[in-house]
């Protein structure tokens, strides 16, 4: 069957698509986006998480053919989606932010982000994953990224134990989770100073 | 069609550092991760997203019974299915050499006339989509006479038991009691019985340590690509590629050097990638059809394609004067090596030698053995025999304590060892073993408030056990505090020649010196790419550095195992490094020799971009030193030797270094419904030099939270009539979640270990030990129960197992 989306923003239209695959399998072998994981295919550890029409979801578990006509954003959507958010809405993002993610696209070495000057490609949660050391091998880390960005979307200032609730569904075996807890509240809090 | 195309997903070079800026990011600073960026953003490839053109999907069947005969197999109606490629079986593998192994070759490639376990690997089969090769791999059909299965040490060695192996000619043969014993290791120092007459108190007791996975979440992938020469070129999640390389190209037929192996991205390992898994039969594959192929586990299969934590039954007696000073450890460790021998005689090795943990004891008897039995074969995992002992050992040492009347953590600083002990081996310890400044430090830390869970809006279930199922609002909830340290060895023992290599260039790229480190070390996620680029920094004033993906076109490194990679590949890294900064500085005494009298008397350093004198005087800017030339050098780096442990006794100086960690465990229970919630799991950790604080401190909790898996949730159901595994899945494999693993301080000691690169110590490991024992520690206290299996689950708190 053909199916027909929206993934970040661009419409898609996948061919040939087996009335078994998920959602999962079309985007990494037939669209070319691998970001998002496969470490379980039975919705258990959210590595595969993705927002369908805003909601995350584990997209192992969403058949292809349910997606016709819907949005989905990916991992590797995150940044512009971060940009888009910056420019049309001023929940905790300051002129200079929206300022800075519209510059865009200027790539800084990989790794050498700062607090105060966020890496201009990336969403502000990625840099925090990145400056909290948050990422080990990085299996679980565009699953986690993408519901961690959602929930910050809803609310900007969560508590540790909305953090853990909010991240439950995402398995991560290097962490530990402490440090992907500093990146939540290093993400929340410059959301929160507007930087 | 072979094809020298290479896949999406081949690994490139990274660079890390701004050109023009000060050489920032040596060692002892948090410097970022070199593939953060990539990692963030999902282009980083792992070894399940490389992609080539006109790859097939290859699958493996595997048996459904443990032990059985094969009769008969019929591939004829898989064959016949379109899009099937090829269907492989034992008799279409190209060479005698059909089996292969770590140190042992006893595990077959497809199974030949026999399977020993659940989940062996029988057949192969690529077609063009994944479904179709699945489908195609259900229609083979095996035809089974099932066996009785050995599953314990009591069927193993009964009269007449069935042997896993027949006609062992394995090294270990010649020393074990029974050839359903892989590996024995009896410790003899002292004289135990006679001590044992100078206790005041003599406890026993006997344990049980469950099955655990490494449950990494990339799944064991790869793809074989054919190459022009009649070669293969393999892009794989491994641990170790040159060990790798060693296994495949005898079985393929090939020379080494037709066999190109280059490091995919790796989605963590913990050990479960240190035996092949799907490497092989990818590579059989492509080369039978001419096609890349690609070979991804989905997590069911995961669970069969690697060996796991071994299971253990420890026996412990443990004597004590009335002071309170240990008389006499004896004890007995039997691990559950499975149908194939892996890593089990290490696992072995550890468990004997760190048997009675991180204490002076002069009067030992210890023995451990693995047994072969039709169970998942067993093997590495993070703190490998190690972590087995320390549940039980430091379980004993809390119930001495309770004896004697003595606090648990008084009596441990009482028999801590420290530099200068002499171990049950032998051998002296002669770096700082800091047991009692651990155990100090840990439980100096602040408890969190108790009732925890109540905060000015009321009860915060979340907080409780139970959590949001919403079982309790603190009614029959009980708080415990339990602690425990623990001992284990970095790198590789008992005499293997552990060494790694490392290739570094130095040239001028766009103006700026630049370093590029290639060396075959695994990143698995750990961070080794960030330690190599900063001990290049350190030791060669650059800001950039460039690391080149990891392949078998460069020296082994060894396996990103027991410890060992900061030690050793980071010492060859800054072997290499020192190597080239001599014939750096020889390019410069030619140059500029004559211009400046310290270029021949002063001790030379590299930094900032500039040679200077110890006295900081700028001698000349790299960049005039090197020109248009390239310096590089590419050298081998070892540790101190070691030897193997006597056969009998096991006196010898069998390792190279110890790490230690103490942790301190609180837990609240819910005694009515038998739930458990870790509220926190604090850590003390000496790691000699801290190359890299972030990610020392990552790891630190990364393995805490791996033994507190173990501690209460974690295990691989076998079952003891089939053995067959039952729960292989995360649905019924449950590893912690975000929820379930609590704060976790980490309090970092740094005591040179003046025979290690810059004083460092292997961090990786040492956490996952002591974790495990403190949370039970801390339940038994909060509970008065004696819980002397591992993981405990709800039954055995509430009396209904």
């Amino acid at each position: 069957m053909r199916v027909n989306f929206t993934v970040n923003g661009r419409p898609q239209e996948a061919d040939d698509v087996w009335e078994g695959e998920s959602l999962l399998y079309v985007l990494r072998e037939r669209l070319g986006l691998p970001g998002s994981k496969n470490a379980c295919e039975q919705g258990e550890c959210g590595s595969c998480t993705v927002r369908l029409d805003g909601v995350p979801v584990c997209s192992c578990l969403v058949a292809a053919g349910q997606v016709e006509g819907r949005e989905v954003v990916t991992v590797e959507g995150l940044a512009d989606q971060a940009r888009q958010r910056a420019r049309g809405d001023a929940r905790g993002t300051s002129l200079d932010e929206a300022k800075a993610l519209a510059a865009g696209g200027q790539e800084s070495p990989a790794g050498e982000g700062t607090g105060a000057f966020p890496h201009a490609a990336l969403s502000p949660v990625q840099q925090a994953f990145i400056d909290a050391g948050a990422v080990q091998c990085g299996f679980c880390t565009p699953g986690l990224l993408v519901a961690a960005d959602e929930m910050l979307e809803r609310n900007p200032s969560p508590t540790d134990a909305d953090i853990r609730e909010a991240l439950s569904g995402n398995l991560c075996r290097c962490t530990g989770y402490e440090k992907i807890m500093d990146a939540v509240r290093l993400a929340a809090a410059r959301q929160g100073e507007g930087v | 069609m072979p094809s020298d195309s290479a896949p999406l997903g081949t690994p490139s070079k990274v660079t890390q550092g701004s050109p023009g800026s000060p050489a920032q990011g040596g060692i002892g600073e948090s410097t970022l991760r070199p593939d953060g960026t990539l990692k963030v953003t999902g282009e980083f490839a792992y070894s399940s997203d490389l992609w080539h053109e006109d790859m097939l999907w290859g699958q493996i069947l595997r048996s459904t019974v443990a032990h059985a005969e094969i009769v008969s197999i019929d591939t004829g109606e898989a064959l016949a299915q379109p899009g099937v490629h090829a269907v492989m079986t034992y008799d279409d593998l190209p060479t005698e050499v059909r089996n292969y192994g770590l140190e042992v070759q006893d595990t077959p490639v497809l199974a030949h006339g026999k399977v020993r376990h659940h989940g062996e690997p029988v057949a192969i089969v690529a077609a063009d989509h994944p479904e179709t090769a699945r489908r195609a791999a259900a229609k083979i059909k095996v035809e089974y006479r099932e066996l009785p299965v050995i599953t314990d040490e009591a069927s193993a060695t009964a009269p007449g038991a069935v042997l896993v192996h027949e006609n062992r000619a394995d090294h270990h043969i010649g020393h074990v009691p029974h050839p359903n014993i892989l590996h024995r290791q009896p410790i003899i120092r002292g004289d135990a019985d006679e001590a044992a007459r100078r206790a005041a108190v003599i406890v026993k007791g006997e344990y049980h340590f469950g099955m655990q996975d490494q449950a990494f979440l990339g799944p064991e992938s790869g793809l074989a690509v054919p190459e022009e020469d009649g070669g293969v070129h393999l892009y794989i999640a491994t641990q170790w590629l040159h060990s790798d390389l060693r296994q495949i190209a005898p079985v393929l037929g090939l020379p080494e050097n037709k066999v190109r192996m280059t490091l995919a991205g790796v989605g963590g390992a913990f050990g479960g990638r240190e035996d092949l898994s799907m490497q092989i039969h990818a590579c059989l594959l492509a080369l039978r059809t001419g096609r890349p192929v690609k070979i991804v586990y989905n997590r069911f299969e995961s669970f069969f394609g690697h060996v796991h934590r071994h299971p253990a039954r420890l026996y412990y007696e443990h004597g004590a004067t009335s002071e309170g000073k240990l008389t006499h450890v004896k004890c007995r460790i039997v691990l559950d090596g499975g149908a194939y021998a892996s890593a089990s005689p290490a696992v072995v090795g550890n468990a004997s030698s760190l048997g009675i943990g991180p204490y002076a004891v002069d009067d030992v008897d210890i023995e451990a053995i693995a047994l072969y039995t039709n169970n998942p074969p067993c093997g590495a995992m993070r703190g490998f025999g190690a972590v087995q002992a320390c549940f039980a050992y430091e379980a004993q040492m809390d119930k001495v304590a309770r004896r004697l009347g003595m606090d648990p953590v008084a009596f441990r600083k009482l028999n801590a060892m420290e530099q200068g002990t002499v171990m049950p081996t032998g051998q002296p310890v002669d770096s700082p073993a800091p047991v009692a400044e651990l155990l100090r430090r840990v439980e100096a830390m602040p408890l969190p408030p108790e009732r925890q869970w109540e905060s000015s809006e009321g009860v915060d279930v979340r907080q409780l056990p139970g959590g949001l199922s919403n079982t309790s609002h603190g009614e029959g909830v009980v708080r415990g505090v339990g602690y425990a340290v623990g001992i284990k060895n970095v790198g590789f023992s008992e005499g293997f020649d552990d060494y790694s290599t490392a290739r570094v260039r130095m040239e001028v790229v766009g103006g700026e010196p630049v370093a590029v480190v290639h060396t075959a070390m695994a990143e698995v996620g750990q961070g080794g790419v960030t330690v190599h680029a900063q001990i290049a920094r350190t030791e060669l004033g650059v800001a950039r550095v460039t690391i080149h993906p990891a392949d078998t076109r460069v020296g082994s490194a060894g396996s990103t195992s027991a410890s060992r990679q900061t030690y050793v590949t980071g010492g060859a890294v800054k072997n290499s490094c020192e190597l080239v900064r001599e014939k750096v500085l020889d390019l410069g005494r030619r140059r500029f020799g004559t211009h400046h009298p310290a270029w021949a008397a002063a001790e030379l350093l590299l930094e900032g971009g500039k040679v200077v004198t110890d006295g900081g005087e700028v001698l000349a800017d790299l960049v005039d030193v090197l020109g248009d030339e390239a310096v590089e050098v590419e050298a081998e780096w070892r540790h101190r030797p070691t030897e193997p442990f006597d056969p009998r006794t096991g006196q010898g100086n069998g390792h190279v270094q110890y790490s230690f960690a103490a942790h301190r465990a609180v837990v609240e229970v819910d005694t009515e419904l038998g739930l458990v919630k870790v509220i926190e799991l604090a850590c003390a950790q000496d790691v000699g030099k801290a190359l890299n604080p972030l990610s020392v401190v990552g790891q630190i909790q990364g393995g805490t939270a791996q033994g507190l898996g173990i501690a209460v949730m974690e295990e691989i159901i076998v079952d003891p009539k089939t053995a067959k595994v039952r729960n292989p899945s995360f649905t019924d494999y449950l590893i912690p979640t975000i929820l379930d693993t609590p704060t976790i301080p980490v309090d970092v000691l740094e005591l040179a270990d003046d025979h290690a690169p810059y004083g460092l110590r292997g961090v990786g490991e040492a956490p996952t030990l002591s974790s495990t024992p403190a949370v039970l520690a801390a339940i038994r206290d909060a509970t008065g129960l004696e819980l002397n299996r591992t993981p405990v689950r709800p039954e055995h708190l509430t009396g209904t197992a």
